[in-house]
């Protein structure tokens, strides 16, 4: 599942990064690598960015960042 | 000279809060050369020997993305400091060593610093951090910088590490196909000492297979056969990763960096109690905060609490600067002979570093705010929460602060608006929220509009503010628009950003960071100023009249005084300002101001700006400006403020009170060459024209260019003149 399709309080692991560049460049220096452990959090008011929680801090990311990111998520 | 250790990390790690615990307040601030990145350094001593102290600027990682990391990075390499105490926020270990590898694979004398343990402790969160010492090969100390724990026995290890004869680089296994490529490509860079002055080969490599921009220029630059030979490497890896694998060598080094860092905390080196679902405080301060709801409101609250608390506590002081720079120009102005040196020293140099001064308070005001903002954590979140909307005119959420301070709340002030930017740190971004920031109306704009307002729109007074006030906002955003379309342009940076936890801001990193930001704006703009504004006070003063038409004033004086009787005369020439003049004094003194106003209009109209502002009649016909108006804008140039009084000059009102314009309106709406056209063309006009040069020496230093002052002049004046014929030409219709 893409990252942006996530809802709130919903974890997963990170399966793949697929952006290259700096984006991906960015994504990867923040710890958002293949096998980290995400929590999806807060969305700004208009829907985007998008907080996300892993390992201990958080991460904000615009939903267009989002899109990179593939997460194995956790039945609920 | 003495020995540098330099300090690195992830910014919100806690490095610059180290740094003010070992140099203590004397710390100097400048620029690396050619970029505006800060370079702050100070001394340290350690057993009576004295170390030079460089904070780097705080990055994630080592790439040449941005400039930040390039300074870094190029700072390691070439100024080769004798120690680097690697900061760490050791709650967030992992993150925070995937810089530490990066430095260990450069080869830099690394002493690791694990900086707030305590918060770490209360995590639940234990590091063992001899076994991650014995793991990375370096020394490890955990501190706390704040209380300054732990410190002292960081500089014991730092010091061992600088004495240590030869630090061997870190090398991680890639996995075969990247390593691989290393071993062939480190063959061939040893084999021809391939940039190996400057970096350790297998760094070389890495960055190669990176494709690492200002490596690989600096390759070719060096010797193009060898780069292309590392090149034909990288590209036959590439392509086979990419087939088999579908990704790319960057992304495989990354993820195996991590996978490293791991294989380490697994060790041993980390364990984690208690339950890990635990909600902490910041998360709790979030949930309100970042809420859908009551988060914007929030910040609202917040942004306009800032700005009246910036505005109204600076009142104060800048009372008491501007009535001790008065006192001092009136001493100066009574002291001296009536002439073209007393003129230039009350007016130019004067008024002038007066200008500059008044500025000083609200500078520190703002800074004191934003620098509490910021190392709370919640500036951050305010990007956070205003990204999507100011990313839609190619700006960035951090621009809110910039717009704001600069007038976007009527009244502000675009020099501490335009640094106020420097909170943004993407590099496009920051320079469109400089160029577009002084659309804003500053207080100094407000006294033009409430001219216009009292002599052409008496009736409904606060539509034409509230218009006034939308239009800079829309022109503002529309213009950052357009430059990001035109002439910055360029993908949007990655918003990719941590949002720290909530802390403490400590009083003395307050403190420190506001007084830097004053200091640097009275040393730099200072001298600037000083010299612009002696240049255009003699713009306004010279030629001056000659000796015919001073004559025939003064001949014009002596014609209504000899209506007078001796007696009244004397008594006005020995005017003593605690005696009440007699009424027929007072009437002779009337008819001389009058003569006076009409000498000070001809002088101004013969002195270079004159003859400018009648020169550009041809243009600004078509915006509906008079050669009256033009001066005035010239000279609105020097200081907004400046606007209205020059425009009492040129109406022969002698100096007119900007607070007090009742006079100055009623000779406007009654002139023929003025109607309510003309007033909106003006208010147009003022709200877009060339930013005061005050504000345009901030944009040339905040941007590292005077390319980009000289563009705001251009730019602005020229968007100016466009609306407010369009705007002057419709009324006419």
């Amino acid at each position: 599942m893409k990252l942006r399709q996530m809802k709130k309080n919903q974890s997963g692991v990170i399966a793949k990064v697929t952006a290259a560049k700096e984006i991906g460049r960015r994504i990867r220096d923040m710890g958002l690598v293949p096998g980290a452990k995400i929590t999806i959090g807060n969305r700004a008011p208009l829907r985007d960015p998008i907080a996300i929680k892993v390992s201990d801090c958080v991460i904000s990311l615009r939903n267009s960042e989002a899109d990179h990111i593939e997460v194995e998520v956790e039945d609920e | 000279m003495s020995e540098i250790i330099a300090l690195a990390g992830n910014p919100n790690a806690g490095k610059t809060t180290l740094f003010n615990t070992l140099t203590g307040t004397k710390q100097h601030v400048a620029n690396y050369p050619g970029v505006t990145v800060e370079k702050k350094s100070g001394y340290h001593t350690i057993k009576e020997t004295k170390y030079e102290l460089v904070d780097l600027p705080g990055t994630y990682s080592l790439t040449a993305y941005s400039i930040e990391e390039i300074v870094a990075r190029d700072f390691i390499a070439k100024e080769k400091p004798h120690a680097l105490i690697n900061v760490l926020d050791a709650s967030n270990l992992e993150r925070n060593l995937s810089f530490t590898i990066q430095l260990l694979e450069m080869g830099a004398p690394v002493c690791v610093a694990l900086n707030m343990i305590d918060d770490a402790h209360r995590r639940g969160i234990k590091i063992d951090y001899k076994k991650l010492s014995e793991l990375l090969g370096v020394s490890v100390a955990p501190i706390i910088a704040r209380r300054g724990q732990g410190v002292e026995e960081l500089m014991d290890k730092t010091v061992e590490a600088m004495n240590k004869t030869e630090t061997k680089p870190l090398e991680i296994s890639y996995g075969n196909d990247i390593e691989d490529a290393i071993y062939k490509m480190v063959a061939i860079i040893e084999g021809n000492s391939f940039l190996t002055d400057l970096y350790v080969s297998r760094w070389i490599a890495i960055k190669y297979l990176e494709q690492d921009e200002l490596i690989l220029e600096a390759g070719e630059a060096v010797n193009k056969q060898i780069s292309d030979a590392l090149m034909k490497i990288v590209d036959e890896v590439t392509h086979h990763i990419e087939e088999t694998l579908d990704t790319y060598p960057e992304a495989i080094i990354a993820d195996q960096r991590y996978g490293f860092i791991r294989s380490i905390l697994k060790q041993g080196v980390l364990t984690r109690s208690g339950d890990e679902t635990r909600v902490f405080l910041t998360e709790r301060i979030d949930s309100v905060l970042l809420n859908r709801f009551f988060g914007p409101i929030i910040m609202i609250m917040i942004i306009t609490g800032l700005y009246y608390a910036t505005f109204n506590l600076s009142e104060i002081p800048v009372g008491w600067l501007e009535s001790g720079i008065e006192w001092f120009s009136g001493a100066v102005e009574s002291i001296l002979p009536d002439g073209l040196l007393k003129s230039l020293l009350v007016s130019g140099v004067i008024g002038g570093v007066g200008g500059v001064l008044g500025f000083t308070p609200i500078i520190m005001f703002m800074f004191l705010g934003i620098a509490i903002l910021e190392d709370s954590g919640y500036l951050a979140r305010m990007s956070f929460m205003l990204d999507r909307l100011f990313r839609l005119f190619g700006l960035h959420g951090n621009s809110v602060m910039p717009f704001i301070v600069s007038g976007g709340i009527a009244g502000g002030c675009a020099v501490p608006g335009v640094m106020a930017a420097r909170t943004i740190k993407s590099p496009r971004e920051r320079l469109v929220t400089i160029l577009t920031a002084p659309f804003m109306n500053c207080g100094a704009k407000l006294p033009v509009f409430a001219l216009l307002v009292a002599a052409f729109f008496q009736d409904n007074e606060a539509t034409v503010m509230l218009i006034i006030t939308v239009t800079s906002w829309l022109g503002a955003l529309i213009a950052a628009k357009l430059l990001r379309l035109t002439v910055l342009t360029g993908d949007d940076s990655p918003f990719v950003m941590e949002l720290p936890p909530y802390r403490m801001p400590t009083v003395v990193g307050v403190l420190l960071h506001t007084w830097e930001k004053v200091w640097q704006y009275i040393k730099k703009a200072g001298t600037i100023i000083l010299a612009i504004s002696i240049v255009i006070w003699a713009m306004m003063t010279f030629p001056g009249l000659d000796e015919q038409k001073l004559e025939a004033f003064e001949n014009q004086r002596q014609v209504i005084a000899a209506a007078y009787d001796n007696s009244i005369v004397n008594e006005l020439e020995n005017v003593d300002e605690a005696i009440q003049l007699t009424e027929t004094a007072n009437e002779l003194q009337d008819k001389l101001i009058v003569v006076d106003a009409a000498e000070a209009e001809a002088a101004l109209r013969h002195s270079v700006a004159g003859k400018i502002g009648i020169a550009m009649e041809s243009v600004t016909q078509y915006s509906g400006f008079d050669w009256r108006t033009n001066i005035a804008l010239v000279s609105g140039f020097a200081a907004k403020e400046l606007i209205v009084s020059t425009l009492g000059t040129a109406y022969s009102l002698g100096e007119v009170d900007p607070e007090e314009t009742d006079s100055l309106s009623d000779k406007l709406a009654k002139s023929p060459s003025w109607n309510k056209a003309t007033a909106w063309a003006l208010i147009i006009f003022t709200i877009f024209y060339a930013p005061c040069f005050v504000t345009v020496v901030c944009i040339a230093r905040e941007s590292g260019s005077w390319k980009w002052g000289a563009f705001s002049v251009v730019f602005n004046t020229t968007i100016a003149f466009i609306l407010s014929t369009i705007i002057y030409q419709l009324h006419a219709l």
